[in-house]
């Protein structure tokens, strides 16, 4: 059952999560014309569309019936509240978001400027970025992981403790880094869709700074992009365990629902499931702002 | 006052811009006229500081600018492409170039209105730019690029993506709009009708260099150079001989030569005549004969295939001409002075402009 609730958000989540938001930009892409009288579908993409929902909430259901069942078998939310009670629980979660949101600023801060940078002043070093970060998909992980221990193991002590010692430090870095395949090929995409070079033309000339150019005229035109970066970064912090058991930071949320399955699995699942739907309320939101100007010209995420 | 002082620009050994004298005064329109790669709109981008000469210097009214960014030089510019930002309504557009100078945000957009109502385009103040068509996108573009009141207003072929109708319109509106509030302007087309008819003087320019830079009528009528002469208008080549003095024989008539460079007397040359500056007289005993004919409202246009196999293109009103096709005909050549090319020196493909 543990298996069920790190599927979702686990090593393998960051591809899920990829598929998701493909679906999400159908969402935004140009609809029908309303008015267009609606049809009944045919019987068998009912059947199929039947088949694939049972799939999905089949398990789901189990898993949330299971996370109800409390320790003298009857049904409530003790594994739901443990999760609040449960010191452990509580703060890995914390770190583990603030992991998410300090890897999902650095992914953005870092990318965004780079992609513009290419683009306009850089071209032929597309290829070379392209190759660069896909580098964390092509190494193995363990690789990384076996190198960074090695580091930890070998560094001076001032480094450890500047580094290592925290999981922030330790882990965040990492993150950003295991994170570019995905956060420069969503924000390559959405760059590419606009005019760069006649937005920044037309910004500069009217007196905006970079700075300006950056956050007022290229950020809000490549948004689904960018979120579609943060997207993607995060659903990594919240489900990667190799790297984080391998240097031993235990106090993240993936290895600490390993920890507490082993013991009381319903808490174990309960944090999955409310993992998943923290991912769900994040899609829609995404999905929400993609759709809020209507009628714009859609942008691939991915 | 802008001045250009030997502005180069090198791309590797390429020079797309070849050392550019140019000065344009207060209030006036210079329109940069040339094919494609000619180093114009390169002319422009270093004006609007988007790109750096590798020599010479640009001067505002005397000031230095060559090393001044772009988002200080005070420069209105409308691009060939749609360049509206598109996460914003028209009236903030508009209003962006004075968010960034930190105008408050009631005065801002009351200027923008005032501008929008300039253009046109008042009602459409709160659209998204994928609302509008192309001509209203770039009526905004040109009210957001005034709403800074720019020293220098940039245009680069902001035409050239609209269809013809809105096209001629909007020519007609830029340049109402140009002389009303008197803004110095740099306009670069390869659109010779565009530049004859907005510009009040127009650069030809080819590699790099610019090779002519007059009033509209003398670049039409007494082109600088052959170049000069082919890219605006349709021309004629006519064989002749240098004379004496300074002159040319084509077709038993001596003519002016406007840019004898010291060709030798003797030498053959070509010489460079417009449709309308040569006649036909109906003669059973004439040189050439009528192969074709379109009527053209106004005027007729005929092809008179020499004897000796010469091609000549006559414009003539359709009053005085009653010539079918099939008619011996006498050719007269109106002009006094011409320019002359140097034979065997075809005419560049992208320059041959497109007969109107």
């Amino acid at each position: 059952m543990v298996a069920i609730g790190t599927v979702g958000l686990g090593g393998p989540g960051a591809l899920g999560g990829g598929a998701l938001i493909g679906e999400i930009d159908e969402a935004g892409a140009p609809r029908p014309p309303a008015g267009r009288r609606w049809q009944r579908p045919p019987a068998w993409r009912l059947v199929i569309l039947v088949i694939a929902f049972l799939f999905y909430a089949f398990p789901f259901a189990a898993a949330v019936k299971y996370s109800l069942v409390q320790s003298d078998g009857s049904f409530g939310f003790n594994n739901y509240s443990q999760i609040v009670s449960d010191g452990a629980v509580r703060d890995s979660l914390y770190t583990s978001l603030e992991i998410s949101a300090i890897a999902a600023v650095a992914v953005v801060l870092l990318m965004l400027p780079t992609v513009v940078l290419v683009r306009l002043r850089l071209p032929r070093l597309t290829l070379l970025l392209e190759g660069v970060t896909i580098l964390p998909l092509v190494v193995p992980p363990i690789v990384l992981a076996s190198g960074l221990a090695h580091l930890q193991g070998s560094a001076p002590e001032w480094l450890v403790k500047l580094w290592f010692n925290h999981p922030l430090t330790g882990l965040t870095p990492t993150y950003v880094v295991l994170a570019m395949p995905f956060s420069y090929r969503a924000i390559d995409t959405g760059v590419r869709a606009i005019d760069l070079r006649t937005l920044v033309d037309a910004s500069r000339s009217l007196g905006a700074s970079w700075f300006m150019t950056l956050t007022r005229v290229i950020l809000p035109n490549v948004e689904t992009a960018v979120l579609g970066a943060i997207f993607l970064t995060v659903a990594l912090c919240m489900g990667e365990v190799v790297l984080s058991s391998i240097m031993l930071y235990n106090n993240v949320l993936p290895v600490e629902m390993i920890q507490v399955g082993a013991s009381s699995p319903g808490v174990s699942v309960a944090i999955s499931i409310l993992a998943l739907v923290f991912v769900f309320v994040l899609l829609f939101s995404l999905s929400f702002l993609a759709r809020r100007r209507r009628g714009s010209t859609s942008v691939r995420v991915i | 006052m802008i001045r250009f002082e030997g502005v180069q620009r090198h791309y590797g050994s390429v020079a797309a811009l070849a050392g550019l004298d140019l000065e344009i005064a207060d209030g006036e329109l210079v329109a940069l006229l040339g094919p494609s790669g000619c180093g114009k709109t390169t002319a422009l981008r270093i004006l609007g500081g988007f790109d750096h000469p590798t020599a010479g210097r640009l001067l505002v009214d005397g000031r230095d600018i060559t090393g001044v960014p772009a988002n200080k030089r005070d420069m209105g510019m409308v691009f060939q492409a749609y360049s509206l930002f598109p996460n914003m309504d028209v009236r903030n557009n508009v209003a962006f170039g004075l968010r960034m100078r930190r105008q408050d945000k009631a005065s801002r957009l009351q200027r923008a209105d005032e501008l929008l109502e300039l253009v046109g385009l008042v009602e459409h103040a709160d659209r998204y730019p994928h609302q509008l068509s192309g001509g209203q996108q770039q009526r905004v573009a040109i009210a957001r690029a005034l709403a800074i009141e720019p020293k220098v207003l940039l245009l680069d072929e902001p035409l050239s993506a609209l269809d013809a109708r809105v096209r001629a319109q909007l020519r007609v509106e830029i340049r109402n709009l140009q002389q009303r509030l008197g803004i110095t302007t740099l306009f670069v087309t390869h659109d010779q009708s565009e530049a004859l008819s907005m510009a009040d003087r127009v650069g030809v320019m080819q590699s790099g260099r610019l090779e002519q830079l007059d009033t509209p009528e003398n670049v039409y009528r007494h082109p600088a150079t052959a170049f000069a002469a082919e890219f605006v208008g349709a021309m004629n080549r006519l064989p002749g001989r240098m004379g004496d003095a300074g002159d040319v024989q084509v077709l038993g008539q001596r003519l002016s030569v406007l840019n004898p460079d010291g060709r030798e007397p003797g030498a053959p040359v070509q010489a460079l005549l417009r449709p309308e500056a040569v006649s036909v007289v109906r003669d059973t005993a004439g040189a050439g004969e009528v192969t074709q004919r379109t009527f053209l409202g106004a005027s007729v246009r005929l092809e008179v295939v020499l004897d000796g196999g010469q091609k000549v293109l006559v414009e003539a009103s359709s009053h005085d001409v009653g010539v079918e096709v099939g008619t011996r005909v006498g050719l007269r050549i109106l002009a006094d002075a011409v320019v002359v090319a140097s034979p065997g020196v075809a005419p560049d493909p992208e320059a041959t402009p497109v007969v109107a």
